[in-house]
């Protein structure tokens, strides 16, 4: 069941680096990770990569597979042919810091700038009550496990680095919906989805769905919802009024 | 002395899963600027892979639930070796930290009335778990992230800096802590800081404090089949000893009954127990229940005797009895193994697990209540758990002993202002920890740990003292040796022969020649370790880093190996095949480790014996004297007619 593969690994840093070849064994079951410890225990000890549970998890070990955003430890080596060469490279829209780690301190930046969870002065703990089928909507957000792939792959920023200052990219803008549709935040999110996070630069194409390794809906039950939002609300602000009276009225 | 970047907090929180963040709100919301200091990026620690839920008796599927009821399941859990009262504080406070996560924004899954779902686990009397699918330890690493992002929103508004009270230095590993002798303690010595080096550039960094709270986790990566991540590599245990804090109850391990065993690249990955306590089944490769043939007397009781029983349960539990899959940890692995070793294991060397036909809404609910199982074995094995069975067997999952604290403030008794919560302090579950136990301790005892950290940095108010220079040279010292060593051992190659020791030597059923032999090997492990060597620069060097984590890995499984050769019985996650029965005279017994000399150029660990403090009366009432009697010597047996 083994093999030797052959594998194309960027290594470098800040100031630039190159893609160098390797070759590796594989033995059945396993991961692009596995590959890559592999490495780093009998021939490239220093061969930089995050990851942590390596069970899809943790969203610690992001990269470029072949050009596709991906987990490493999601990605089986039973998905290439023995003699296609595997190459990996860092997430492209996050500066490097050593081969395959970037900084991505730019999610944790905008993560800041979401106002947090905003519930009834008046509630207590242990006084929510919220119906199973209101939950579920945000719910299926916060599966998300903040690999970042959606943001690296998003090309509002991936291909306009400008951009970076007014898009907070397909991750904040789910958790901005994510709250919208939490059924006792009492917040208003709309408008600053809009005018702070860069909703409007977001133009559908999906990109964001199709890396998700927890196949979250981002575009068709966060995206274009908080879009559609955001845009009856344009129209008739007493649409916007009524939508928190009565999903606040529903939690009693 | 070298420059080495400064930072000054009132609290230092080191580690960053639920234990630690949860201290770090607390100290924080006392008003005291806080720092958490953690290994990997911020969200991403090991409390993200819990599973099954947080028990907390909160009573909203069974009204019968009370504090008292949980307080009895842990004891019995632990096999009475838990500390009782770190059992009533977290059996008291878990509900209140459930709700509080709430109010920060959690979303567990919902009863019909709109309160917080419950969920049935092993060793639970009631549905106790509250829960998110099969991702609850997700929801409580993003709710309390979110709060401290929450904090740091105030802090902006308030200070213009949301940094100004709470800042998170991730990829940041601390390997000293930093002391001074204190002439007023008994106890020897006082925190003044920690050092450490970031990942990133490989520079050094002391952060100065008067407290420290210790929240970094387990051992398990000192294993060889683990479902922990590579965090895990006992960095608090290590801190604390070489700082004079002693560890207790190192022997018991706890091996969680189900582990991914194939394919073997991804042997070890946990199995939520939630899966059992859904309505799977354990199968042998005869198709027998065997779990029936494994119900230890202590429990004999409490269980159903027939397959029909206990499936009843799960939609009647006044009438009838929890099936023996829902047995405690410890029971689950030990009947796996011996039916794996009696030759009736699945291909792969585990045994199957089904929910295949176990659940009335079929594979809609399979998929609904087991997301991440159903994603976890589709992606990395191929199997469809709605029509296959899962093999699965024992994997290190967590350790039960740990650093020596006290159960109402979380102080080590060793330290002056060390505080530890969380995996990294023992005591709470005994021999044996309840499946859903884990998270609750994490907030219940974070939340102790920082608001007894920031009382007691508060109250020294100017009163601190310096780090000693030469400590931190000695610490800078140490941290590069890797660079310096020629003829150099591979940290690698060292540190899978230490996994191979203890998976082999020190695992799930233990002998005396055995560990005898573990702790020879481990001796020859440590003089290579201190020869490891690593290529490269300072710059992100993972190689650099394990050889450094090499040294903690050593302590805290020579820590468990000499503890597990000295306890001469069977108990929870500690079984002797050479002593197989559980004895009341070791219940009483406390083992011990301390390091006699931290900064000898070999470190080497000593064992001491202890005696447990006897439950309070008000607690042993809990309990039947005939209950009591499986456990305690006669001598603390309360009256007949008590």
């Amino acid at each position: 069941m083994s093999y030797k593969a052959d594998f194309r690994i960027w290594r470098g840093d800040v100031d630039g680096g190159e893609l160098r070849d390797f070759k590796v064994e594989v033995n059945e079951g396993e991961v692009v990770l596995d590959i890559i410890h592999r490495l780093q225990a009998t021939q490239a000890p220093d061969l930089a990569v995050r990851w942590n549970c390596k069970a899809g998890k943790c969203g610690s070990c992001s990269a470029e597979i072949n050009g596709r955003p991906r987990l490493l430890c999601m990605t089986r080596m039973s998905t290439f042919a023995p003699e296609e060469v595997v190459t990996v490279t860092p997430m492209r829209t996050f500066p490097v810091i050593r081969d395959l780690v970037t900084d991505v301190s730019f999610n944790y930046a905008k993560a800041r700038q979401v106002p947090s969870f905003t519930p009834p002065a008046d509630l207590k703990p242990g006084e929510y009550r919220m119906q199973q089928v209101d939950v579920e909507r945000s719910q299926e957000f916060r599966k998300c496990i903040e690999c970042f792939l959606c943001q690296n792959t998003c090309h509002v920023i991936r291909d306009f680095e400008d951009n970076k200052a007014a898009f907070s990219g397909p991750r904040f803008l789910m958790r901005i919906a994510e709250l919208d549709m939490h059924p006792l935040d009492v917040a208003d999110r709309q408008k600053a989805a809009q005018e702070e996070h860069g909703l409007g630069l977001c133009n559908i194409t999906k990109c964001c769905t199709d890396v998700c390794p927890e196949n979250i809906h981002i575009t068709d039950n966060a995206l274009i919802p908080m879009k559609e939002r955001v845009a009856d609300r344009k129209y008739d602000p007493l649409v916007w009024l009524g939508n928190k009276i009565r999903r606040r009225g529903s939690g009693d | 002395m070298s420059e080495v970047e400064r930072h000054s907090y009132d609290v230092v929180v080191i580690g960053a899963g639920g234990a630690g963040l949860r201290a770090a709100i607390e100290a924080r919301t006392r008003g005291l600027r806080t720092a958490v200091v953690c290994k990997s990026l911020f969200g991403k620690a090991h409390t993200v892979m819990a599973e099954g839920g947080i028990a907390a008796s909160m009573g909203n599927v069974n009204s019968q639930d009370s504090w008292k009821v949980h307080f009895r399941d842990t004891m019995r859990g632990g096999k009475f070796l838990n500390h009782w009262r770190m059992a009533e504080l977290h059996a008291k406070e878990a509900p209140d930290r459930v709700w509080e996560l709430e109010s920060w924004g959690a979303l567990f899954d919902r009863t019909a009335d709109g309160r917080i779902s419950q969920r049935n686990f092993g060793g639970h009397e009631y549905p106790r778990l509250a829960h998110v699918g099969d991702r609850t330890g997700l929801e409580l690493i993003r709710t309390l992230q979110q709060q401290i992002v929450a904090l740091q929103q105030q802090d902006e508004r308030e200070f213009g800096d949301p940094e100004a009270r709470l800042k998170v230095f991730q990829e940041c590993t601390i390997t000293r802590l930093l002391t001074v002798p204190d002439a007023g303690s008994d106890t020897g010595n006082r925190i003044t800081g920690a050092f450490g080096y970031w990942r990133e550039s490989g520079r050094f960094t002391v952060f100065d404090a008067p407290a420290v709270v210790l929240a970094t986790g387990g051992i398990g990566k000192g294993f060889k089949v683990t479902s922990n991540s590579w965090e895990y590599t006992g960095d608090g245990q290590a801190l604390a000893l070489l700082a004079g804090a002693p560890l207790i109850n190192m022997e018991f391990v706890q091996f969680h009954p189900t582990g991914m065993v194939w394919p073997p690249s991804v042997k070890g990955i946990l199995v939520t127990e939630s899966v059992r306590g859904d309505g799977g089944v354990l199968l042998n490769s005869e198709g027998k229940r065997f779990m029936f043939d494994y119900i230890p007397d202590v429990f004999k009781e409490k269980y159903a005797k027939s397959e029909a029983e206990g499936d009843r349960w799960y939609t009647d539990q006044e009438n009838n009895k929890r099936p023996p899959e829902l047995l405690p940890r410890d029971e689950v692995a030990r009947a796996i193994n011996s039916e794996v070793k009696a030759g009736r294991g699945s291909p792969h060397g585990g045994v199957f697990l089904t929910v295949v036909g176990r659940m009335a809404g079929g594979t809609e609910e399979i998929r609904r209540k087991l997301p991440s199982m159903y994603h976890q074995f589709k992606e990395l094995a191929d199997v469809d758990i709605t029509a296959e069975a899962m093999e699965v067997g024992p994997t290190c999952h967590y350790v039960m002993g740990g650093i020596a604290v006290d159960p109402d403030t979380a102080a080590t008794p060793g330290v002056l202002g060390l505080y530890a919560a969380g995996e990294v302090a023992g005591g709470m579950h005994g021999s044996n920890r309840l499946g859903g136990n884990s998270l609750s301790d994490l907030l219940v005892f974070g939340r102790r740990a920082g608001e007894h950290a920031a009382r007691y940095a508060e109250a020294l108010g100017e009163e601190r003292r310096e780090a000693a220079p030469e400590q931190i040279d000695a610490a800078a010292a140490e941290a590069l040796a890797p660079f310096a060593t020629e003829s150099a051992e591979n940290p690698y190659t060292v540190h899978q022969e230490l996994q191979q020791t203890m998976n082999d030597l020190v695992g799930i059923i233990r002998r005396e020649g055995e560990m005898a032999e573990a702790l020879t090997r481990l001796e020859e492990l440590k003089a290579r370790a201190a020869k490891a060597g690593v290529e490269g620069h300072r710059q992100y060097n993972p190689g650099w880093h394990l050889a450094l984590d090499l040294r903690n890995m050593l302590l805290v499984c020579e820590c468990v190996a000499r503890s597990a050769l000295e306890r001469q019985e069977s108990r929870g996650g500690h079984t002797r095949d050479d002593f197989p029965a559980m004895s009341p005279q070791w219940r009483r017994v406390v083992l011990a480790c301390s390091i006699a000399d931290p900064d000898a150029e070999h470190l080497s660990v000593t064992l001491t014996r202890s005696e447990a403090v006897p439950m309070r009366a008000d607690l042993l009432e809990l309990f039947e004297r005939d209950e009591l009697k499986k456990y305690l010597t006669d001598a603390e047996l309360p009256g007949e007619d008590g």
